[in-house]
């Protein structure tokens, strides 16, 4: 027998991970079938991804690798599925970095008739009893900070944040193009560092499908979750309202077109649930499952907690 | 011109006329919003750092440089000479432009030199370089230990620390890269 090359090396160094990385589905499965969630598998190769001004598909023959499974899964809602989940590959076309990969892992769950704080208990649960089941412990080790999972998780406006650590306004920086900017270098670094943090009230530009605030057309009922400052999840109050999303999708399709990016079709399935008013108000959550394991087995980046990466 | 998308660690870049390599690269990208390619930037004349995001929308510029292999001829006041092997044009290149490699030149390396906008800007010289040791303390017998060291004068005058079971006389390779002691090639 030859040497054993690097490469399987590395695969076999990966052991702990790779177990730790079963073990979080596998617990991901118990709880959301102990609650009475419905799990389901979507389709992977999809015609129609969702319109967002930032986030591409790769594409597949004529078709796309999906980007979220959510259209598919609100159409589930909207056919009287109460509560859904889904554990599975999303692609997004150039993304690699040290919280990036282009294939990864997403979980995500949807409420019927229930909004972001009914998914916001679903998630301080599923996070202590994950960080219970893979650590023993709910006081994380990660990135030399201790993170207790269990305290009381700290909320904050996205408005509080940015005055508190960058003492900038977020309408202002969202009018000089310098919101990302500001949230990665000033902002995130101090999110999640004793206990997770949950940002709330995002800027309606970064609104995506999630609802208006009705006393705020300028921000949208929106959180996001955040430990020892990776961003972790995505949750809203999901957006029912046919026109407002149509008008949406189309903005979208004309920034993508201005700046030389694809452009995909309207999902008529999914505008014919809205405009049927079939979609019931409902809220639901993208959990990035690969940066949930960066956390908990306070890996550097997220190439250390998947087997292959594409070169 | 690069778009943003093909930036990496390694990629040389032009920004306000001068010349950068990427050292450290990052794509980050908070949920919803814009992506950001995030750099660390080292001025590839001045040696200096600085970091800068770039922007999907963002063009970057590609800067006009070439690699050239070229032969080292002689010193000349504040100058050194080199000679491409076979169109024997002569290009001059500053004393700072090599800093602390000039050392190491010897008459007929071959040598790669990066021209930026037909500028010499750097000079890559072959890893090892032989000298002979000029002075040094008398070697210890029997002591081939490489982690005792003590200091010693190389023919052109540059000192470093050798092994303690050299002696004057012996022929040496120095890695260009750190200015170290890297081997013995014969005794005196």
């Amino acid at each position: 027998m030859s040497v054993k090359p690097e490469s399987l090396n590395r695969l076999y160094q990966l052991k702990s991970r790779l177990q730790a990385r079963h073990k979080l589905t596998a617990c991901i499965r118990d709880f959301f079938s102990a609650r009475d969630f419905l799990e389901v598998d979507t389709p992977v190769r999809i015609a129609a991804p969702a319109l967002e001004d930032h986030i591409d598909a790769e594409p597949s023959g004529t078709m796309f690798l999906r980007t979220s499974p959510e259209l598919h899964m609100k159409r589930l809602l909207a056919a009287g599925y109460p509560r859904l989940f889904q554990l599975g590959p999303c692609f997004r076309a150039g993304e690699k970095g040290r919280r990036h990969l282009s294939e990864f892992t997403m979980l995500e769950w949807y409420r019927a008739h229930e909004d972001y704080q009914s998914i916001l208990r679903d998630t301080v649960d599923l996070v202590k009893r994950a960080a219970h089941a893979l650590c023993g412990s709910h006081a994380l080790s990660c990135r030399s900070v201790t993170i207790n999972v269990a305290q009381e998780w700290e909320a904050l406006t996205v408005d509080q944040a940015f005055e508190r650590y960058a003492g900038s306004s977020v309408d202002a920086a969202v009018a000089e193009n310098r919101f990302e900017e500001i949230l990665v270098d000033s902002v995130e670094p101090h999110l999640g560092r004793t206990r997770p943090t949950v940002l709330f009230d995002f800027p309606s530009q970064l609104g995506s499908l999630a609802r208006t605030k009705p006393d705020n057309h300028r921000r949208v009922e929106r959180w996001e979750l955040y430990i020892a400052g990776v961003e972790l999840a995505n949750a809203y109050n999901e957006l029912t309202d046919a026109g407002e999303q149509e008008h949406r999708f189309i903005e979208s399709a004309a920034l993508r077109r201005r700046t030389g990016r694809g452009v995909y079709p309207l999902d008529n399935e999914y505008m014919a649930c809205l405009r049927g008013g079939h979609l019931p108000e409902c809220s639901g959550i993208a959990l990035g499952v690969d940066r949930l394991l960066m956390i908990l087995t306070d890996a550097e980046s997220i190439a250390d907690v998947v087997p292959f990466t594409e070169a | 011109m690069y778009q943003a998308s093909d930036l990496r660690k390694g990629l040389k870049i032009e920004i306000d006329n001068e010349p950068y390599v990427i050292t450290d690269f990052d794509f980050c990208k908070p949920g919803k919003g814009q992506a950001l390619y995030r750099c660390k930037l080292k001025n590839m004349v001045t040696g200096t750092t600085m970091d800068k995001t770039f922007r999907s929308v963002d063009k970057i510029d590609k800067p006009d440089l070439e690699q050239r292999d070229m032969i080292y001829s002689y010193k000349e006041a504040t100058h050194y000479v080199f000679m491409d092997a076979e169109t024997y044009e002569q290009v001059l290149v500053p004393a700072n432009v090599l800093g602390d490699t000039q050392h190491f030149l010897k008459p007929d390396a071959e040598c790669a030199i990066l021209f930026y906008r037909d500028k010499p800007i750097d000079v890559d010289l072959p890893v090892f370089v032989e000298f002979k040791i000029a002075k040094t303390e008398p070697g210890v017998r029997g002591d081939t230990a490489t982690n005792v060291t003590k200091p010693a004068q190389l023919e052109n005058g540059y000192e470093l620390q050798v092994p303690i079971f050299l002696n004057e006389g012996d022929r040496i390779k120095v890695d260009t890269r750190t200015g170290e002691y890297s081997e013995r090639v014969s005794k005196a």
